[in-house]
């Protein structure tokens, strides 16, 4: 069944059911906007308008039941109250924080997530930064080609992941799989989470200070909230110490970065390996000339494969909702 | 050396080293044997040993120092090498196999450091973790937008090459990140859960990945050839962490220039620490000065191993890491 044109002009009257697209995905630039694509409703790409927004939404987007979020595409209370017809807020983000979730509770509005869609590709790279930072793969790989080795002889030796104590802040699906990855390299995981995890056997810490105290290495894999915005401070870092090492694959405002920086720089902690940062993608220059420090352009989730799946979960969510049938990934807050 | 009452009763061994090679265990070893160090010496090594180390029966062999049949014919006592390195190919295995000398290696100490490099070297050439931190680095990402993507791990189909100590750690890892394992070895394992593959270029017609663990010798000399890698195919990746010359090193150079792989991650090299040049530009491949091994706790375990091999030598116990060598 060959897909609808996205680029169709919309009439009012069109029977397709419409998702208003506030501003293009990410995930629409990296695979295209073909995969995201159904016979079952159109998209209205307010991002294609010279109107500004609220305009577009007065003239276009009265009736509109459905929004696809992403990190570009934040839902605030503000255009909540323009479109009072939203039933559905869908995202192809990871992380929800640009969602008012508690306003969309309020008025009643569903949301549905990516569930596990890029939960190992995540957990991946999380694995993936820790074992370079520790082991320095990507700061030798520099060396070598810069020629030094035989020149400047051997490079700094790493340090063992064996053993490490990993605390995982966040013990999510993400979370999940990190430790189960970690696991098999002999790491020993602790975490703090929101609650303590009936099932885990994992120790739990009730304060990120206190797991950092016990740890060697942090991994952050929770969400950006109010809560949790610099959750990792000048106290937390200090806690780690001059041997640990931070990870974070979770949102760049959950770690205090000028502390950061600082705590790099004056060798207070020993490494870090982020895919994410305070102000994407200008990422302070300060980083550039670190040596134990891994950067990375917020790419954990993609890789073609978590697209392709990422697509079908929005396709399917979309469906279903427009159908009248459950949402295949309805976001709960517990 | 303090003088110690009972000296004269501690086992000798001999400590084999080029200069440049420190024995960091050297105060423990001390206390439990004698160590005769000819790099301490101001005498040429051959006119030391004949002097000093004709009725020696243990020598430690430090870094990869070899070891060949010359030096061999001044040791007439000799009964036991330790070595300090996962692979025994700097010595004269022949020989010593014509003499009965055992020989033990330390594959056992640094196996999980070395897989830990290996896995580590390998999500960096599919997710492209080098490449995209030098693109962040060179204040590209605010410019050009978005690196290109990586590749999943999970689902890939891993090839190990040879399933030892260090190829079994690596499946173990990667198992959890859900790839699907086969190997080759000498031998099939029957003890080994994965499917075997007789030849190498069976394994990488049926993989995504190779990773080469084995240790060198004759028969595995350029092992990774061009049938092999036209095998493994486009996208396929290489992962060494085992010796430079598994791997006909020019014919691996060429397929990664004309993009007949899809990438590679080497610890070693034929000639270290000389690594050909057109390797540099390239992003989808990574390089590490032979590390593979060195982190200080795996350190710590040589010390321990090489030690324990050498105190059940001189008690008649049996060996810790003993090597089988097949001629």
């Amino acid at each position: 069944m060959a897909s609808t044109n996205p680029q169709e002009s919309v009439r009012d009257h069109s029977p397709l059911p419409k998702v208003l697209v506030p501003n293009k995905p990410r995930s629409f630039y990296t695979i295209g906007e073909e995969p995201f694509t159904s016979t079952k409703f159109q998209y209205l790409k307010a991002y294609e308008s010279p109107l500004p927004l609220d305009q577009f939404l007065a003239t276009h987007a009265h009736s509109v039941k459905a929004i696809l979020s992403s990190a570009s595409a934040p839902v605030t209370a503000d255009l909540l109250q323009l479109l009072p017809t939203v039933r559905l807020v869908v995202t192809t983000s990871a992380g929800l924080n640009q969602i008012d979730l508690p306003e969309c509770r309020r008025r009643g509005i569903a949301v549905a997530n990516v569930a596990n869609v890029y939960s190992a590709d995540v957990a991946d790279l999380a694995v993936g930064l820790l074992i370079d930072v520790l082991r320095k793969i990507s700061a030798s790989n520099r060396y070598v080609k810069q020629g030094n080795w035989p020149t400047r002889g051997d490079y700094p030796l790493g340090s063992k992941l064996g053993g490490k104590r990993v605390g995982i802040v966040g013990l999510g699906n993400i979370g999940y799989e990190v430790t189960k990855r970690l696991e098999a390299f002999g790491c020993c995981i602790s975490y703090n989470s929101r609650k303590k995890k009936p099932y885990v056997s994992y120790p739990f810490y009730e304060n990120v200070c206190e797991l950092a105290a016990n740890c060697d290495a942090l991994i952050i894999c929770c969400g950006l909230t109010d809560q949790t915005h610099h959750l990792i401070n000048k106290e937390v870092l200090s806690a780690l110490g001059k041997k640990g090492v931070i990870v974070n694959i979770g949102r760049g405002p959950i770690i205090d970065e000028k502390e950061m920086v600082r705590c790099l720089m004056e060798g207070e902690i020993a490494g870090a390996g982020l895919d994410v940062f305070e102000n994407e993608p200008d990422v302070a220059k300060d980083f550039f000339a670190l040596d134990n420090v891994v950067l990375s352009p917020h790419c954990a989730v993609f890789t073609p494969e978590s697209m392709k799946d990422l697509s079908e979960l929005v396709v399917g969510n979309l469906v279903a909702f427009f159908s009248n049938k459950p949402l295949l990934s309805e976001y709960v807050d517990e | 050396m303090a003088a110690k009452q009972n000296q004269e009763n501690l086992p000798v061994v001999l400590v084999y080293r080029r200069p440049q090679f420190n024995l960091p265990h050297r105060n423990r070893l001390s206390r439990h044997f004698i160590l005769l160090d000819p790099a301490d010496s101001q005498e040429p090594t051959s006119s030391f040993l004949s002097t000093y180390a004709q009725s020696v029966r243990a020598l430690l062999c430090v870094g990869y120092s070899t070891i060949t049949s010359e030096t061999l014919s001044l040791l007439p006592s000799l009964e036991l090498i330790v070595a300090c390195s996962a692979g025994v190919d700097h010595i004269d295995l022949q020989e010593c196999h014509r003499r009965g000398i055992a020989i033990t290696n330390a594959s056992v100490a640094f196996a999980e450091d070395v897989a830990d490099l290996a896995v580590g070297l390998l999500i960096d050439v599919l997710r492209k973790i080098s490449g995209a931190d030098r693109f962040v680095r060179g204040g590209l990402w605010p410019v050009m937008g978005d690196y290109p993507l990586g590749s999943k791990l999970g689902g890939k189909r891993v090839g190990i090459v040879g399933f030892g100590s260090i190829g079994s750690e690596v499946a173990k890892r990667l198992v959890a990140f859900g790839c699907s394992i086969a190997y080759n070895s000498r031998r099939r394992k029957p003890s080994v859960p994965f499917p075997y593959h007789a030849n190498v270029r069976g394994l990488a017609a049926d993989s995504d990945i190779l990773i080469l663990c084995c240790a060198l010798t004759e028969e595995t000399h350029h092992m990774i050839n061009e049938g092999v890698m036209t095998s493994l195919g486009k996208e396929g990746v290489i992962i060494n962490v085992g010796r430079g010359s598994l791997i006909d090193e020019k014919e691996l150079v060429q397929f990664l220039v004309q993009g007949k792989i899809g990438g590679a991650g080497l610890d070693v090299f034929e000639n270290e620490p000389d690594v050909p040049k057109e390797l540099f530009s390239l992003d989808n491949v990574v390089l590490s000065p032979h590390r593979a091994v060195f982190t200080p706790e795996s350190l710590e375990a040589l010390i321990d191993l090489t030690s324990a091999n050498l105190k059940a030598f001189f008690s008649n116990k049996p060996l810790k890491s003993l090597v089988e060598i097949e001629l």
